[in-house]
């Protein structure tokens, strides 16, 4: 087959069916069912636990049952399994309560007296906690050129503040440990089979002789089943270890909205110097709230700050970011990763220095636009062809005709945002950290196997990534075969993240399949194996945030569309135009529907997707009072592609995934302020957010 | 002993008339077709026809299902129109993760054996108990528009 042939999705059929097996829908021989003994409050020490007598059936896991380290590891080891003393957050898991029958295990959770003694210092908001020193986890700073040295005639300084975002993956999250014939084998939903198995030997002392991950069938993830999913891991596998049977730990809807990771809530600080409409310099800072643990908030922190200045050349800048603890949920992966925090602050910025200076905001943007050659902001350079002209060309284009009907109607409004998305890790990630493996195997029968640690979670992976094998092989798709990621089967080619599926791994596949090419008439087995090698073009100190922050940009132009109730402030977007860039897309289809969906949560993002917590508690835990956007909500989508092939990605593909999410809360708020026609500094804009925005107006004059 | 069909079978109901009827498909019956995501009547994924009419699971007490005929996705699947919708999702590429396809795929049927046309607007007022967090909806209206001009 040829890359460009259109295919049709290998998982759909079994998935339309119901026959597809997610993690709830197991059951093995003997299995127990566990349910989390939480903390009832966010910052305490645990004096004592008083359980009721064990009726028969009914097991207490606890620290005392953990192997070796009660420690999850994920980027530091601070966060324990079972925590046996101090309490950082509220929710935080003490115990599995573990039985064959859930009635009979949640009845004798009630009788469970859990004696806390409350500490005095908790932190629930985020500008309270950032003043105490000790309370600031990680601190980076990018500095380029002098700020002290330029000229300017006016400034813009602006706070931003986003919320909390839940991943609200239709299928909760869920993890089943068993111990067979001396192998712990955890099972579950999940996006990274490899950080759950380097969790586990942590925990256990282990290797991995006795360690097997393997993904079920993952019903959405979008970041919220990256590094969660270690710290049930390894809850299961302690669990199955003690009792010698089968434990399935399914966290009810309630539990996981409330307690398992979600987007860091930000306040963002934008400053910006102007002389003869353009940007001197800039200064930004960005606090992230980690909540009780750290998580990996530092890694976002450093997407957040490394997109800072977005599809524009700034020369002077100084970017700050820190991540605070608080005494909040801790947060975590949710696609865009600290970018749809930075990159809301930036394009909103952007619309308002653009109306200061009575410009379009497109022809503003366009005026500081990067191109192939220039910096970037940690002094590397954009090595490759950057068409930002051609995508704002043809999105303004696709938009116009409605535009220019209607540009003075009152309550309508547009609003644009331009936006890169840096695919795979940050800097020298890949190489100093990941060191991808693929295998790629012909089998006797003449099938190939692809053999990587990178799952299907919705995104289309199995898919993208059969077609870049076949179409590199020249055989129909049908004789590529897709091994379900078991750590015991496949080499660990990194995790699931970063918008670096098909535009890492997959050009590893192409690589394997290349070789492999001059063997596929051979009798017998051939097993090509590569391994990822960085780019001589990337540059990248760790320690200085110097160099080349990514491999490759992925871009998009976007307008949004909004009508605004002036009656009930309600907001209706009718329409969202989009030109992206994402090298060459490996499937047009799967990549749409990538862009519709990161789309709609941009558009849950920007206009309905509220959620605060209080006391360390998340308010809105269940369907009804966190709403996403449903079918009602969704306006007309324009996707249109220019096709950029980046040299090193599988039939010049790029990242996707992300890319489609982070502009389109900026666009959508500037859409809004073009209708009402006052600035807005926060997220998601609600009906209330209006009102108060225009109240303090209607007051101040 | 009280009964109800699901799919081919009669199926004895529970003592404990306020079991969910999800609980006895999944857990009793082990028909894991049938999903289960916000636990409260709001997302659709466990969708299934009593009576085929179209009912969320998790809401019904399964004892007000007695004498009534349930049917899942299992059994839906033998029909000729699952067929069609079947062939209008894989084309449309209207699945993603999955979990909620057999839902919105009785939401589908439901709007579909009406026999006649719908707008636009009339096919989101139909998945509109039926969340997605996957595609943006785009392509489900797709699949659902291509099964309506079958219909034409």
């Amino acid at each position: 087959m040829k890359i460009t042939d259109s295919v049709e999705r290998i998982d759909s059929r079994a998935k339309i069916r119901g026959m597809a097996k997610y993690i709830e829908d197991k059951v093995y021989p003997e299995m127990l069912y566990a349910k989390t003994l939480r903390s009832d409050h966010a910052r305490a020490r645990i004096n004592q636990i008083k359980y009721p007598e064990c009726p028969q059936g009914i097991y207490v896991i606890d620290s005392k049952d953990v192997i070796l380290n009660n420690e999850v590891s994920m980027i530091d080891t601070a966060m324990p399994v079972f925590s046996n003393e101090t309490i950082y957050y509220a929710g935080e898991p003490i115990a599995l309560i573990v039985g064959s029958d859930k009635d009979a295990v949640l009845r004798y959770m009630e009788g469970i007296e859990i004696d806390y003694i409350l500490e005095e210092d908790p932190f629930f908001d985020l500008d309270t906690a950032s003043k105490v020193p000790s309370n600031i986890l990680t601190a980076h700073t990018i500095e380029k050129g002098n700020l002290n040295t330029i000229e300017y005639d006016f400034v813009l300084e602006e706070t931003f503040r986003t919320p909390y975002q839940e991943q609200l993956y239709m299928e909760k999250q869920g993890m089943i440990g068993r111990f067979e014939e001396g192998v712990i084998i955890v099972e579950g939903s999940m996006q990274c089979p490899y950080y759950i198995l380097n969790a586990l030997k942590h925990m256990t002392g282990w290797n991995e002789d006795r360690l097997r991950v393997i993904q079920a069938t993952t019903g959405g993830a979008f970041g919220g089943k990256e590094e969660y999913p270690s710290l049930l891991a390894c809850q299961v596998a302690t669990a199955a270890y003690k009792l010698k049977k089968p434990v399935q730990l399914i966290l009810d809807r309630r539990e996981d909205i409330a307690f398992s990771t979600k987007r860091h809530p930000a306040r963002i600080y934008v400053k910006s110097y102007v002389k003869n409409q353009k940007i001197q310099g800039m200064e930004m800072e960005i606090l992230l709230d980690a909540g009780g643990y750290l998580g990996l908030s530092d890694v976002v922190l450093q997407r957040a700050l490394l997109t800072m200045t977005g599809a524009y050349k700034v020369d002077h800048l100084r970017i700050e970011g820190k991540t605070v603890r608080t005494n909040n949920v801790f947060t975590g992966a949710f696609r865009g990763f600290g970018a749809p925090q930075s990159l809301y602050a930036l394009e909103l910025h952007m619309t308002h220095l653009a109306n200061r200076l009575n410009l379009d905001p497109m022809t503003f943007r366009e005026n500081h636009f990067v191109v192939e050659g220039d910096p970037t902001s940690t002094e590397g350079i954009f090595h490759e062809h950057i068409p930002l002209h051609e995508l704002s060309d043809k999105c303004r284009k696709l938009a116009e005709a409605n535009m220019a009907s209607e540009k003075k109607q009152k309550w309508v409004g547009y609003g644009v945002a331009v936006v890169p998305h840096g695919g795979g890790f940050t800097g020298d990630g890949e190489a100093a950290h990941i060191k991808a493996v693929v295998h790629l195997r012909k089998e006797a029968d003449g099938m190939v196997t692809i053999l990587v640690s990178n799952v299907e979670m919705g995104q289309g992976a199995i898919t993208a990534l059969s077609k870049i094998v076949a179409s590199a092989l020249e055989i129909p798709i049908s004789r590529v075969k897709y091994e379900i990621p078991d750590t015991s089967k496949v080499p660990d080619s990194g995790p699931t993240v970063a918008s670096r599926t098909t535009m890492v791994v997959g050009a590893l596949l192409y690589r394997a399949a290349l070789d492999l090419k001059p063997h596929l008439q051979e009798l017998g087995t051939y097993t090509a194996v590569e391994s990822y090698k960085k780019p001589d073009y990337v540059v990248w100190d760790q320690e200085t945030f110097k160099g080349n922050a990514y491999l490759a940009y992925s871009w998009v132009a976007l307008i949004a569309r909004v009508e605004v109730n002036p009656l009930t402030y309600e907001v209706k977007c009718t329409h969202i135009w989009s030109c992206y860039d994402v090298g060459r897309p490996i499937d047009e289809q799967m990549s749409e529907g990538q862009a519709h969906g990161g789309m709609i949560q941009g558009l849950g993002y920007a206009l309905m997707e509220h959620m605060t917590s209080k006391g360390g508690f998340i308010e809105q835990f269940a369907f009804s009072s966190y709403p996403i956007p449903t079918p009602m909500d969704i306006p007309e989508m324009t996707v249109e592609w220019v096709i950029n092939p980046y040299e090193d990605g599988p039939f010049g593909a790029k990242a996707v995934g992300e890319l489609t999410l982070v502009g389109v809360a900026p666009a959508i708020s500037a859409a809004i302020e073009d209708a009402i026609g006052h600035e807005t500094f926060t997220i998601p804009v609600t009906p209330e957010i209006i009102e108060r925005t225009l109240s303090v107006w209607k007051n101040s004059n | 002993m009280e009964k109800f069909k699901l799919n081919t079978q009669e199926v004895e109901v529970p003592k404990d008339l306020t079991r969910r009827l999800l609980d006895v498909i999944r857990v009793d019956q082990g028909l894991t077709g049938t999903k289960e995501s916000c636990q409260e009547g709001e997302c659709g994924a466990c969708m299934v026809l009593i009576d085929d009419e179209i009912y969320n699971s998790c809401l019904v007490p399964v004892g007000n299902v007695i004498g009534k005929s349930v049917e899942t996705i299992e059994q839906f699947k033998e029909r000729e129109i699952y067929k069609r919708i079947e062939e209008a999702f894989v084309k449309a590429g209207a699945v993603q993760c999955g979990f909620c396809t057999p839902g919105m795929v009785m939401a589908t049927y439901a709007l579909l054996k009406t026999g006649e046309k719908h707008s636009l607007e009339d096919v989101k007022l139909a998945l509109s108990g039926n969340l997605c967090r996957c595609t943006g909806y785009q392509t489900i209206f797709k699949a659902v528009q291509l099964l309506q001009e079958e219909v034409e």
